[in-house]
């Protein structure tokens, strides 16, 4: 195994190398791009079509653990801009310390959208035979974290709704399902992320990044502030549909 | 001879600190407008305001406004092919007129619901 | 034969199989992607055999479902995306352009490891359940109502896009930043400007047909809906999805056999390519405009009309750049000194049958005509035409035109020339009869047809028995010529290009000093070390001086 900063047999200079590896990065991300635009485009078809579905489904959500969640993301984008900074110029306590935000960042978003996730189970949203989008309503005692002011909102939406789509609750899965799978999926790419969190954290603490030597830093910054950016763009598709009503 | 020479240009502190504060105040308009009703264009606020926040973290936290034009090309490249994507099937959906010049998008079945359908 | 190369640089299993030498890894890739090409046969050889009478003996229909399905699989996904790109691709680009080896090695054979993690899944399913949805897994067939193994053969086939991707990477940056010194964009053989194009397809397709799957399989294990109508999902949505895909696919498939036909035919012709730099932009265009015509498999969905107009439209726009290259081939021939040498004879065979594949496109995508051939034997002919007349022929005219570098030893001349033409007399048999099906109404995937189409059925069934024959003979003699033929040396053609100018086989660093580059590709009029019967200037209309670097 090569340790990090060696040169590889292939290259003829470290310039080249580094110049290498991060157009590769910038190229993988574009991969990521199509990736998520396929199942972004099959969410804005159903958006269009199943609107009151939509609409009904996004506004199950919690805007203060989605907006919430959204503060911190970007304060870890800020947080690993500052782990590459530190690296190009070799303060070596600062890329640790910047790291290891940015990993406690990520985390607490792990955490919060395990709540949300933990929620959705207890409110039968999660797709499948027992999803029921009038679960809450029809059984307040079941959802105690619904205030009442929040339930009446709640079921007068649900009467509007139901009228203008008989069949609500199938396309309402379908946003669920558009839920699940797009943050899903961004999660999963977070739980990667955080993982090379880890081993650039265990380099910077072996004193490995320097500012002749800090490409790994950089690009893995660079597959992190993407992640923010699908985030960036899941938190008004799926948060904010219809909150004005 | 390959493409390899650039000169690393590092960002301040001070500019990444501009940009998050930025990020945060778009972020706070963001949830703002989606309490203002506009309509159709409510979704047009979100996504154009999305985008602004994103073409920040791309420009400054990413480095693309230093990076060799390769990358901002490479960048460019994925951002058209998104846009292929989406907007020419996009164009079958909104197109769709039957011989009655009646536009139909999508499958619009009434089926009974499936705890009915048991 | 050279003392040290990769082939004997290190002994074991475990120097193989961890191998990073890009040369190593791209024979890893020709025993497994060979593996495949012959579970695809057998069930090919299981259709055929299968539609000799009418009312079909051999199989049950369902049965028949899953031999088509799996066919149609295992030949797009595990032979025809890898072939050329994954073997002759990966053996030579580094070579071709003054590199030691790809950008990135590991990922190299880590995106091995993959194709075979996923094969084999894929085959583990195969025969656990089957698979009887059609290669399309078109909804909700394959996410409801399919009593086969659709969710683990998809996932089977996502693991494998992520090889393909990974490929497609690791060419894109080494033709950006391995190349060596002094070669510049514009003296890049061409083998080399079709996988970057075909790159490009891979980088920018296959995560649409990975998320597409991954919704399919979803929806099937845990029953989401957006495919699903009775849920209120559209299965037209599924096919936009997997079509944006599918069909830059097939442009995956041929732009590299294309690549390997720029190759052979200057060499062959002793002359170079005429229009290099046409040739070059056409490969771009091709890999560019064959992203904007997928709704042409979707004519007869109900889609919209306007939509239909304006990619039967573009359709037609996307045969002009694969015409350009097919003139610049044939301008090429002219005025040249032809042999008619084994890879030279593959290359003939691909300008014929290419060009009847791909002006077979023309009448699918004339919007009135494919009402009544869509989903007919017309269909089926005109895509076996370009994929097996064209990107197969293109496989074998490269294999054999690199064996004697990648195995230092010549295969037999004579055996290899008799067995180009049973291939080619074969593979007309086969496919030509099923345009007549098609005209006449014969539909695909049926498992049973009126009883007077037979003869033509029979007239295809026997072809292919010829053409297996033709496929056969290469494996055993190629085999053969890797270990008793006779010893080839460094350029046994002649041919121009790097990897020419390296022993056969390579070094394992593939040159002992980096070369610098100061030559056009192509250069026969100037290079008096070959020792070749160049036409002269007179009377022929190209011969140039060689002129400074574009």
């Amino acid at each position: 195994m090569h340790r990090t900063g060696a040169l590889f047999g292939q290259f003829k200079t470290l310039e080249q190398q580094k110049d290498t590896a991060t157009l590769g990065m910038w190229i993988f991300l574009v991969t990521e791009v199509m990736f998520f635009g396929g199942i972004m485009l099959a969410y804005t078809i159903n958006r269009h079509t199943y609107f009151h579905a939509f609409a009904m489904g996004s506004n199950t959500l919690s805007l203060l653990l989605g907006g919430g969640n959204t503060v911190v993301l970007l304060f870890s984008s800020f947080t690993m801009a500052m782990a590459v900074w530190s690296a190009q110029t070799s303060r070596k306590g600062l890329i640790t310390l910047f790291l290891s935000l940015t990993i406690l960042l990520g985390f607490v978003f792990f955490g919060v959208k395990y709540v949300e996730y933990a929620q959705k189970f207890h409110h039968h949203l999660v797709p499948g035979k027992n999803f029921d989008i009038s679960y809450c309503v029809n059984n307040p005692s079941k959802c105690e974290d619904i205030d009442a002011a929040d339930m009446a909102k709640e079921r007068e939406e649900l009467e509007v709704a139901a009228k203008a789509d008989p069949d609500l609750n199938a396309h309402a899965q379908l946003y669920y399902s558009a839920y699940f799978g797009m943050t899903g999926l961004h999660a999963l790419h977070m739980v990667i992320g955080a993982g090379l969190l880890f081993w650039l954290l265990r380099e910077s603490v072996a004193g490995r990044f320097n500012a002749e030597w800090n490409n790994p830093v950089d690009i893995v910054g660079l597959y992190w502030h993407f992640v923010d950016i699908v985030w960036i763009y899941l938190f008004p598709l799926l948060y904010l549909i219809d909150r004005h009503k | 001879m390959s493409e390899n020479e650039h000169t690393e240009h590092i960002v301040s502190p001070g500019t990444y600190l501009a940009i998050i504060l930025t990020l945060l105040a778009l972020t706070g308009i963001t949830v703002f407008a989606a309490f203002v009703d506009l309509g159709r264009f409510n979704i047009v606020a979100a996504l154009l305001i999305a985008t602004i926040k994103a073409t920040l973290v791309v420009l400054i936290f990413m480095h693309a406004k230093y990076a060799p034009e390769r990358t901002k090309l490479v960048i460019i490249a994925g951002i058209f092919w998104l846009a292929i994507l989406l907007f020419m099937t996009l164009s079958d959906y909104a197109s769709r007129v039957d011989y009655r010049g009646v536009r139909y998008p999508m499958t619009q079945i009434i089926v009974p619901s499936i705890e009915q359908r048991g | 034969m050279p003392e040290k190369h990769y082939l004997n640089a290190t002994y074991g299993i475990r120097s193989w199989l961890l191998t990073t030498d890009h040369k190593r890894i791209a024979l890893l890739y020709l025993a497994s992607v060979t593996f495949f090409f012959f579970v695809g046969g057998f069930f090919a050889m299981m259709i055929r055999l299968h539609l000799l009478t009418p009312n079909g003996y051999l199989l049950t229909p369902d049965l028949y479902n899953r031999m088509f399905t799996m066919h149609g699989v295992t030949m797009v996904f595990f032979f025809l995306i890898p072939s050329i790109p994954a073997i002759l691709g990966n053996f030579l680009i580094p070579i071709m352009i003054g590199a030691k080896d790809l950008a990135f090695p590991k990922i190299n054979l880590l995106s091995w490891y993959i194709y075979v993690v996923g094969g084999l899944f894929t085959l583990w399913s195969m025969v656990n359940g089957g698979l009887d949805t059609g290669w399309t897994f078109y909804t909700p067939l394959s996410t409801v109502y399919s009593n086969s193994a659709v969710a683990p053969a998809v996932v089977g086939v996502f693991i494998t896009g992520f090889s393909s991707i990974l490929t497609g990477l690791n060419f894109l940056v080494t033709v950006h930043t391995m190349r060596a010194p002094g070669m510049t964009w514009f003296r890049l053989p061409l083998f080399v400007w079709a996988h970057y194009a075909t790159s490009i397809v891979m980088i920018l397709g296959t995560p649409v047909i990975a998320i597409t799957l991954a919704l399919a399989a979803m929806e099937r294990l845990f029953g989401l809906g957006f495919f699903n109508p009775a849920m209120g999902g559209d299965p037209i949505l599924f096919q936009h999805l997997f079509w944006f895909y599918s069909h830059p696919a097939v442009y995956i498939m041929i732009l590299p056999a294309m690549g390997v036909i720029s190759e052979l035919i200057p060499t062959f012709a002793r002359k170079r390519l005429f229009g290099y730099h046409f040739v070059a932009a056409a490969s771009l265009a091709i890999a560019v405009i064959g992203f904007l015509v997928w709704t042409h498999h979707m004519f007869l969905t109900g889609q919209s009309t306007y939509a239909a107009v304006a990619f039967s439209f573009l359709t037609f726009i996307v045969a002009i750049p694969s015409a350009i290259k097919t003139f610049n081939w044939t301008a090429t021939l002219f005025g040249g000194s032809i042999s008619f040498d084994t890879p030279m004879l593959y290359a003939f065979g691909f300008l014929g049958l290419f060009m009847i594949g791909g002006l077979t496109g023309l009448f699918l995508g004339a919007l009135g005509v494919d009402i009544n051939i869509h989903d007919t034997y017309f269909v089926v002919a005109h895509f076996h035409y370009i994929m097996v007349g064209g990107a197969v022929m293109g496989y074998l005219g490269g294999l054999h035109f690199w064996w004697p570098k990648i195995t230092g030893r010549m295969y037999p001349e004579w055996l290899a020339r008799i067995a180009a033409f049973i291939l080619f007399i074969g593979f007309n048999f086969t496919f030509f009869p099923q345009f007549i099906l098609g005209i006449m109404g014969m539909p695909r995937r049926y498992h049973m047809y009126p009883p007077e189409f037979q003869i033509y059925n029979v007239m295809s069934t026997a072809g292919a028995s010829i053409l297996a024959i033709g496929y056969l003979l290469p494996m055993v003699y190629l085999t053969w010529a890797a270990f008793y033929g006779k010893v080839a040396g460094d350029n046994p053609w002649p041919a121009t290009g790097l990897e020419w100018k390296t022993q056969s086989p390579p070094l394992t660093e593939n040159f002992d000093v980096t070369p610098v580059v100061t030559w056009e590709a192509y250069d026969f009029h100037n290079r008096p070390d070959l020792q070749l019967d160049v036409p002269s200037g007179k009377g022929s209309p190209v011969v140039a001086p060689a002129h400074g670097d574009d």
